[in-house]
């Protein structure tokens, strides 16, 4: 067990609790003077990492570069094994339930839920880390925290952000991203009129369908459930969600509602949609590419966070990595000391550059990375855990609220009212039937 | 002088006699000889599917342990439109796949057996689809599909018969028949080597008889070529109905069940409900609800297609 003093811990997070509610979103955070007083790793650990698939290889290559750095420094082998997001999934419910798998696993969103009881207290490692670098944002607290124990490292967010072409937005009469709905409706149908498109995914696909479908829905004040948990999709707001996403959906390139998580990056690059909702990948890809039609795509593209609607209040979805180990982990100590070193703002920096900001951080202090004002396009990305709501908003993250999300409940919901399968009441009234199987009081 | 060395007889313990007489014994022996494969059927096959149904009586989530609820997990499903949409979509992708791989696969088997140049070529290039690994077709037909990239839209734009893509996976019928169609192309290979292997085993005697006879093509092929042909197709039919009831890997790679759940199969929503929603008990329901129709379609093929009477050239 690690012997961090937690008084004077707490003491010096307290400065660092000051510094935050003074300024608690800028960028640049003064870090907080605490000292990690971690058990030192097992003689002889070994710990296996299964982590989400890089879109970005150099942010691969530096993820791995540092975890090397790790192995030299205290003799720990770390072994990095890389799947996609959807694979993770399930193996880290095998490995919960069958007690035996890799040590670490960096996922997504409220899968630690599912199995909380099973992992290992990261509690003195998270404190320590917001007492250092300004506070976690809340949104990263929710996915890390169950009640007063933090069950999951945040790693931060894959940050969603609206990709479009300014050259296509300006042939569609608009100087400037617009930021309420209506304007952003305006928009759509110009673009479509200038013959680019939008094009947001409408399959099942984890991170880009639900990201804007879930926006749209809180955006108008719809939201599956309430603070306590009871169903409430079935609602007026819900149904003024549908309705308007029915006429962005007339706006949409052909084929959404089988696109999947890498069907928009496909579209975009290919010159073929000139707005959807995604990660940096897009930029990246086009601005590193050797093929001068992608660079000049690059050229042209900028990000905006998403609109905000009648509620008044930003109400993003994004993507949350979330790292946890398993209580079965022959080497705990070995683990906390690895995510501490990789959590460390030295590591993060580099590998934050590597990535081109494609991770949105959990922490405000490590914003001040030059990376994120270094090219303004990728600002953006950087704040968007500051306006993100999480997956089971306004209740609380579980079994339910990743059963729903499992079943892709919302996209359906607006997969229905869209296509005209369903009325907007009548899709709202479907959902909520198959939201209350998994909610049941 | 040597005196001969005589042998002590010594009395044989009563345990090695049982023993010798066991081992004489054939029904014993077979009985042990048959316990290592005993315990890999059960290992293996029996108590996964005991735990199985064992958990589709329970509200087992993943990571925990469950409770027994006994049938409210299939009470639940039942008033579940998703459930009865993906029961739907299987027993339609089984059923039009099943007939389509049969009729095609029989048509191939028929022209492979014939005399053909460079046979053993064309053989082996029909396996070539059962070769290849099914996620690597899987993803092929994603793209065939693409509602932006699709060669075949493309192909057909280029020779001016279309004006627009075909959105083969966003419009829920044109999604079902695309996934038939991957299912189809990968199924035929297994249907259509099985039964030309049953064709080669056919007596060209009874051929020749019926040809003096007098019979027509399709008289040899419905006297002689169905009747000798048919315990083969039983289980042939049997297999492919049962690969594809429960196929998985095609639609979760093309599809994800979409669009609007329109190609979910049993075995895909289960594997949602109980992996990546994590409620294992629902998803063991959704897969012990399958067995049913399994069994049903084992039945069908066992007792439809091995009609004796039928088999030997007469009706029933």
């Amino acid at each position: 067990m690690s012997e961090i003093t937690r008084r004077g811990m707490l003491k010096s997070g307290a400065a660092a609790a000051g510094l935050a509610g003074a300024g608690l979103l800028k960028s640049r955070t003064a870090l907080a003077d605490v000292a990690w007083n971690g058990a030192a790793p097992e003689p002889g650990a070994s710990i296996r990492v299964l982590r989400w698939k890089q879109f970005i290889q150099a942010e691969f290559d530096s993820f791995v570069a540092n975890s090397n750095k790790f192995s030299e420094q205290t003799g720990v082998k770390v072994r990095v094994d890389a799947e996609n997001w959807d694979d993770i999934r399930p193996k880290a419910a095998v490995a919960a339930n069958v007690g035996a798998g890799p040590d670490i696993i960096m996922g997504t969103n409220d899968d630690p839920f599912k199995f909380s009881d099973k992992l290992l207290d990261m509690t003195e490692l998270a404190e320590y880390l917001g007492a250092k670098y300004g506070g976690w944002y809340p949104i990263a607290k929710t996915y890390g925290m169950l009640g007063k124990k933090w069950i999951a490292l945040p790693q931060g967010a894959t940050g969603g952000c609206l990709n479009y072409r300014i050259s296509t937005m300006r042939a569609a009469g608009f100087e400037e991203f617009p930021k309420d709905l209506a304007g952003y409706l305006k928009l759509c149908q110009g673009l479509k009129a200038a013959g680019k498109p939008a094009g947001f995914a409408l399959g099942h696909a984890t991170g880009d369908a639900n990201g804007w479908v879930h926006w749209c829905l809180w955006a108008h004040g719809g939201k599956m459930v309430d603070d306590n948990n009871n169903v409430v999709i079935d609602s007026p707001e819900t149904v003024a969600a549908l309705e308007y996403a029915k006429q962005l959906y007339a706006t949409y390139i052909d084929g959404v509602l089988s696109w999947n998580d890498s069907s928009n990056n496909k579209a975009f690059l290919a010159d073929q949609i000139s707005l959807t909702f995604n990660g940096i990948s897009i930029y990246t890809v086009a601005k590193n590419s050797p093929e001068p039609a992608l660079r000049a795509i690059a050229a042209d593209m900028n990000h905006s966070n998403m609109p905000i609607g009648p509620v008044g209040h930003p109400t993003e979805q994004q993507n949350i990595l979330s790292t946890y180990s398993y209580a079965y982990t022959k080497y705990p100590n070995a683990v906390r000391e690895y995510l501490r070193f990789m959590w460390e703002k030295a590591q993060v920096d580099v590998w934050e550059t590597a990535s081109n900001g494609y991770v949105a951080p959990p922490l405000p202090a490590w914003n001040d990375n030059p990376i994120w004002t270094a090219d303004p396009k990728t600002t953006p990305f950087r704040d968007v855990l500051k306006y993100a709501l999480d997956v089971g908003y306004s209740g609380k993250l579980g079994q339910a609220s990743a059963a729903v999300m499992g079943d892709f409940v919302c996209v359906d919901m607006f997969a229905e009212a869209c296509t005209g399968a369903q009325t907007a009441k009548g899709a709202a009234q479907r959902a909520a039937d198959r939201a209350k199987r998994y909610y049941k009081s | 002088m040597v005196a001969d060395a005589q042998p002590i007889a010594r009395p044989i313990p009563a345990w090695r006699r049982l023993i010798g007489r066991l081992a004489d014994d054939r029904n014993v022996l077979g009985f042990v000889f048959m316990l290592p494969a005993a315990a890999i059927l059960l290992l293996f096959l029996a108590y996964p599917l005991g735990l199985g149904f064992w958990l589709g009586l329970t509200d087992t989530p993943i990571g925990a342990p469950g409770h027994f609820v006994g049938l409210d997990n299939f009470i639940s499903l039942a008033q579940d439109s998703v459930f009865w949409l993906a029961v739907f979509n299987t027993t339609f992708y089984t059923v039009v796949a099943s007939f389509l791989k049969f009729f095609l696969g029989l048509y191939l088997a028929l022209l492979l057996n014939r005399r053909l140049p460079f046979k053993s070529l064309l053989r082996a290039i029909v396996l070539l689809p059962f070769v290849v690994p099914t996620v690597l077709s899987a993803i092929a037909f994603w793209w065939i599909y693409d509602p932006q990239f699709s060669i075949v839209s493309w192909a057909l734009i280029k020779f001016g018969l279309l004006h627009s893509y075909i959105d083969f996976l966003g419009d829920p019928w044109h999604a079902r028949w695309a996934v038939i169609a991957a299912n189809v192309w990968r199924g035929i290979p297994f249907v259509a080597i099985t039964l030309l292997a049953g064709l080669q085993t056919i007596s060209p005697s009874l051929y020749e008889a019926a040809t003096l006879d007098g019979a027509s093509s399709w008289q040899r092929f419905y006297y002689i070529t169905l009747p000798v042909l048919s315990p083969i197709i039983a289980v042939v039919m049997t297999f492919s109905v049962l690969l594809t009831f429960t196929d998985f890997q095609l639609i979760y790679a093309i599809t994800r069940g979409g669009p609007i759940n329109a190609t979910h199969l049993m075995a895909t929503l289960s594997f949602e409900r109980a992996i990546t929603g994590g409620h294992l008990g629902e998803g063991a329901a959704i897969a012990d609800a399958m067995v049913p129709f399994l069994l049903a379609a084992i039945l069908f093929s066992y007792f439809g297609l091995q009609r004796r009477r039928w088999q030997q050239g007469s009706r029933d």
